[in-house]
């Protein structure tokens, strides 16, 4: 049987039914990455075993007849820059590639809790720092619908193995946009919830003010579900929401009549692909065509975001990352003449030059003299985006805009020209600094390459979100179509 | 009068003494094997975040209270960063441009009987670091060092003063106090020998009357009292010395050598970290209830100065008894409850400064685990009042229950040591010792007062100190002067 193109919620009544079995589905997973993942390369660490073994739980509750979570013996991917106990967790770095957490993210043990099957651990851009994963320090993954072309970044490996198949649900982390922009290029629906709506704890941090856990998902209905699963509340940490949650399945309804979707004109203008503009512009129809109000609308500091974002995410991250020296856990370089030196060889060995350029941009608006001319201007600058989004959302229950500037681009492209690649985000950072949610679904396609749309919610409107995505996917069946890879039977 | 004066301003920092750590679950406990009381949260591994322990606030308020700083309503924690392999994140957490409060001060009173106030800055709360064990080098193997990281995220307060200090015996005076404020709060051991509290002294000199500030320095590694004071006696004429000869001081940290009686320089300004504080955005800002500061300030206990003025003038206790009782919160309550339960303070005072404390002293013992309850201390003064024992046979008494825990009655009935006071009884042993003792019984007859004594003294031998002392003097005085 084949289950590559099927949904959690479809395997699960498969499962209910008994017309397979959880060993079967993660059986299958394993061979079709037998198949595709020489080409595709999505994980940095499989564990085949691990998945097998639990799998085989999930079966012997079926069996006994216990009732079962929502996701339990669905297979998921995480992306490596989550804690995973006794599974290595290397952020795509050298400085980590050794390193295996003596605990679980709380993502991961709400998955657990789910009995979801881990399939592995996925690519990234080293500590989440990119766009395409070209900066992963082990190897790049490839695009399940071009592999000449990047996945998107930097949860690519998410991103890819959802597309391929080799996973059905995924978790990424997005500081800029590093869930939605690989879920558009990749063809899936990324969500990045609301700042605080999901337990960073055991996240690796990046920029902690901007991080945030999401799913990677085939559809909406699958979206809600992993939701479900590891949004709420968390006592450790302190940036976690509080109270408590409803269903967020009960937001999967096929209607948008009297909605009030703003389109900002500032993202559909500079840099815009024409192709991606018309996909956008198709998206606001369809959801004219079902009864929803599509108005333009401005928001006027969009030009500032990149900068913005371009001083507190390396400001923030150059704090985060001051923990890897070699002393505690990692890689630590041998033969140094005293521990200072020690600091030096094995963070100047262990980090790539796009981790290395951001800490350097961090460590210098942070500096005495210039801490007040850059990351103080660039917090109240972040006040002032975070305003535009507050007044639009006086008017419109949510915002739609392109995901990114253009589709898929080649390998290679941008890694030589740094702006070049920090543009690919200029869609989605604004999102992070004003600490909304955001989502990625599939939008059409330009020349057999999938085009995301993104849609913006208030503070804690997942809902909307949901309900729109849905409806749209209902509409146009855009998520349905899979791509067919090299070596897959 | 000397020609310069020096100013002072010290950093104290004060380990809190919760169960758990400022920022996780793990233990504070002192003295546990190596990198046992620790998590993933305070060793700083990838992905951890930090949770504020509401304790570690409500006894910074409670300090920032006894020294009088205003409390903030609204407070939040930065990052200061620096690389030091006893520093798991690099970074440790602290508060930077809005502590949790400011603006206090602290009287004290020098031993020449002044008194002086000396501002204090601001009080904050922060994370403690590891400590490095250095390994010498051994034959072939090279020198090394182990971190122990179980003191890592141990709360700490800092507490910066003023630079209202003018002499390093005002420095030891100030900390002495401070100490004594900080443990009636009963947050802290505050052991200097323990590291529960430490210090570091930044200091300059000036021509006196000059208002302005001359070049400081920073004196670390001060260990003890003792210490500091010395370290800023040998620094304060250092500095004078340099400007007499009319060189520079150079602005620097400098480290105080205890076996040399030195301070030798660390780092100089040019070497000084930029620290690169900004707010940590793993922590929300902390906004602090006037509801909770004054219910922290209601369960707070009388601070030292009150009591000291209370016992001058209730008990009518001299300034030194005053202040060696009020020296710690846990002698206060000490005498305190025995005065409760035995009303005359200036006996109480006699007892727990001197029998009392002196046995303490030599078996090392803190006065709340002394084994002599107050209500015991209370009946074997009682017991001297009625007569039932001496005063002298009293001190015994009370090396007894200092070591067995006993009551008094229990300890006389079981020694049988109560007091002889049958004039009869007395009376007869008082005439075998002058039958046994011709030569000073003459000796007193003819004049020599000291004889007296002797032959008292043998009445007491032969009844081992219990006879009524007052009585055998008078019956032996009465015995001799009849046979005149």
């Amino acid at each position: 049987m084949r289950f590559n193109d099927l949904t959690a919620h479809e395997l699960r009544g498969l499962l209910l039914r008994r017309e397979t079995s959880a060993v079967e589905i993660c059986r299958s997973v394993f061979d079709l990455l037998a198949a595709v993942e020489g080409e595709i390369q999505a994980y940095i660490t499989l564990d085949r075993a691990g998945a097998l073994a639990k799998a085989e739980t999930v079966d012997r509750d079926l069996r006994d007849g216990r009732e079962l979570p929502p996701l339990a013996g669905i297979p998921f991917a995480i992306k490596d820059n989550m804690c995973t106990k006794g599974v290595l967790t290397t952020c795509g770095s050298r400085i980590l590639r050794n390193f295996v957490p003596p605990y679980n993210a709380t993502v991961v043990e709400r998955l657990n809790a789910q009995r979801v099957v881990m399939i592995g651990k996925t690519n990234l851009d080293e500590f989440a720092m990119g766009s395409s994963t070209e900066h992963s320090s082990f190897f790049t993954t490839r695009n399940p619908w071009d592999t000449a072309r990047v996945p998107g970044g930097s949860s690519g490996g998410s991103a890819a193995a959802v597309a391929a198949g080799s996973a059905v649900c995924a978790l990424g982390s997005d500081t800029g946009g590093s869930i939605r922009q690989p879920a558009a290029l990749c063809g899936v629906v990324g969500m990045k919830p609301t700042y605080g709506l999901v337990s960073r704890y055991g996240l690796v941090a990046f920029a902690s003010s901007l991080d945030q856990i999401g799913p990677f998902t085939r559809d909406f209905t699958d979206c809600a579900l992993v939701l479900n699963a590891i949004c709420g509340h968390d006592e450790r940490d302190s940036t976690s929401a509080p109270g408590e949650l409803g269903d967020f399945t009960d937001f999967l309804v096929d209607d948008v009549r009297g909605m009030r979707i703003g389109m900002p004109q500032e993202y559909l203008s500079g840099g815009l692909d024409e192709g991606v503009r018309r996909i956008v512009l198709e998206a606001a129809s369809v959801f004219e065509q079902r009864g929803a109000y599509v108005e333009e609308t401005s928001l006027p500091h969009t030009d500032y975001a990149l900068p913005t974002y371009y001083l507190i995410a390396p400001a923030e991250a150059s704090s985060n990352l001051a923990r890897y020296d070699g002393v505690r856990y990692g890689c630590r370089l041998e033969n140094s003449t005293d521990v200072i030196d020690m600091f030096r060889l094995s963070r100047s060995r262990g980090f790539g030059a796009e981790v290395k350029r951001r800490i350097m941009l961090g460590t210098y608006a942070l500096s005495a003299g210039y801490y007040d001319a850059y990351y103080l201007k660039a917090l109240k600058v972040r006040t002032l985006i975070r305003r535009d989004f507050e007044e639009a959302f006086e008017k419109f229950d949510l915002l739609l805009a392109p995901t990114t500037p253009e589709p898929a681009f080649p390998i290679g492209d941008k890694t030589e020209d740094p702006i070049k690649m920090y543009l690919s985000d200029i869609y989605t950072l604004a999102v992070n600094l004003a600490g909304l949610p955001g989502v990625s679904l599939p939008g059409g396609f330009l020349n057999r390459l999938p085009i995301g749309i993104q849609l913006i919610g208030k503070p804690f409107g997942e809902g909307a979100l949901l309900r729109a995505g849905y409806t749209f996917q209902q509409s146009t069946g855009h998520h349905l179509k899979r791509p067919r890879i090299r070596g897959e039977a | 009068m000397r020609a310069y004066e020096s100013v002072i301003g010290l950093e104290v920092h004060v380990e809190l003494k919760t169960n758990s750590k400022i920022f996780c679950h793990s233990s504070t406990a002192f003295g546990g094997k190596q990198n046992t009381h620790v998590c993933p949260v305070c060793l700083g591994l990838p992905g951890s975040l930090p949770v504020l322990n509401r304790q570690v606030v409500e006894y910074g308020i409670r300090v920032a209270l006894a020294l009088n700083c205003s409390v903030a309503r609204f407070c939040k924690f930065d990052r200061k960063h620096y690389f030091y392999p006893d520093l798991p994140k690099n970074y440790q957490i602290s508060q930077y441009d809005l502590p949790l409060s400011y603006d206090g001060y602290l009287d004290f009173e020098t031993d020449d009987g002044c008194t002086h106030q000396c501002g204090i800055v601001r009080v904050h709360m922060e994370e403690d670091a590891g400590k490095l064990i250095h390994r010498e080098e051994v034959g072939e193997s090279p020198a090394y060092a182990l971190v122990d990281y179980n003191r890592t995220g141990v709360p700490l307060l800092e507490i910066v003063s003023e630079p209202d200090i003018r002499s390093a015996e005002e420095a030891r005076a100030y900390l002495t106090e401070l100490k004594t404020v900080v443990q009636y709060t009963g947050v802290s051991d505050c052991k200097m020998e323990e590291g529960s509290l430490r210090c570091d002294a930044n200091v300059s000199v000036r021509p006196r009357g000059s208002k302005e500030l001359g070049v400081k320095t920073e004196i670390k590694n001060l260990n003890s009292f003792r210490a500091v004071h010395r370290a800023l006696d040998y620094e304060i004429e250092r500095q004078i010395a340099l400007c007499k000869e009319g060189r520079r001081i150079v602005q620097e940290t400098r480290s105080w050598d205890e076996a040399k009686g030195v301070t030798a320089p660390m780092r100089g300004k040019e070497e000084a970290h930029d620290y690169r504080y900004f707010p940590d955005p793993d922590l929300v800002p902390l906004v602090i209830s006037p509801s909770w500061i004054e219910s922290v300030r209601r369960d707070l206990p009388e601070p030292p100065d009150a009591r000291r003025r209370r016992y001058q003038e209730q008990y009518g206790l001299s300034v030194y008894n005053a202040r060696v009782l009020t020296g710690s919160r846990e002698t206060a309550e000490y005498f305190e409850e025995c005065v409760r339960l035995y009303s005359r303070p200036k006996t109480v005072a006699n007892w727990v400064m001197g029998d009392l404390t002196r046995l303490l002293n030599a078996e090392q013992v803190e006065i709340q685990d002394c084994r002599v309850r107050p209500a015991q201390l209370a009946a074997l003064m009682r017991l001297i009042d009625d007569g039932t024992i001496s005063g002298k046979i009293a001190k015994v008494i009370l090396e007894e229950m200092f070591a067995s825990g006993k009551d008094p009655e229990t300890v006389i009935r079981e020694k049988d040591l109560v007091q002889i006071t049958d004039a009869g009884a007395i009376s007869g042993l008082i005439e075998e010792v002058l039958a046994g003792h011709p030569g000073p019984v003459a000796d007193y007859r003819q004049g020599k007062g000291k004889a007296l004594g002797f032959l008292v003294g043998q009445v007491m031998k032969a009844t081992k100190g219990k006879a009524n002392p007052a009585m055998v003097n008078d019956l032996l005085k009465q015995k001799l002067d009849e046979g005149k």
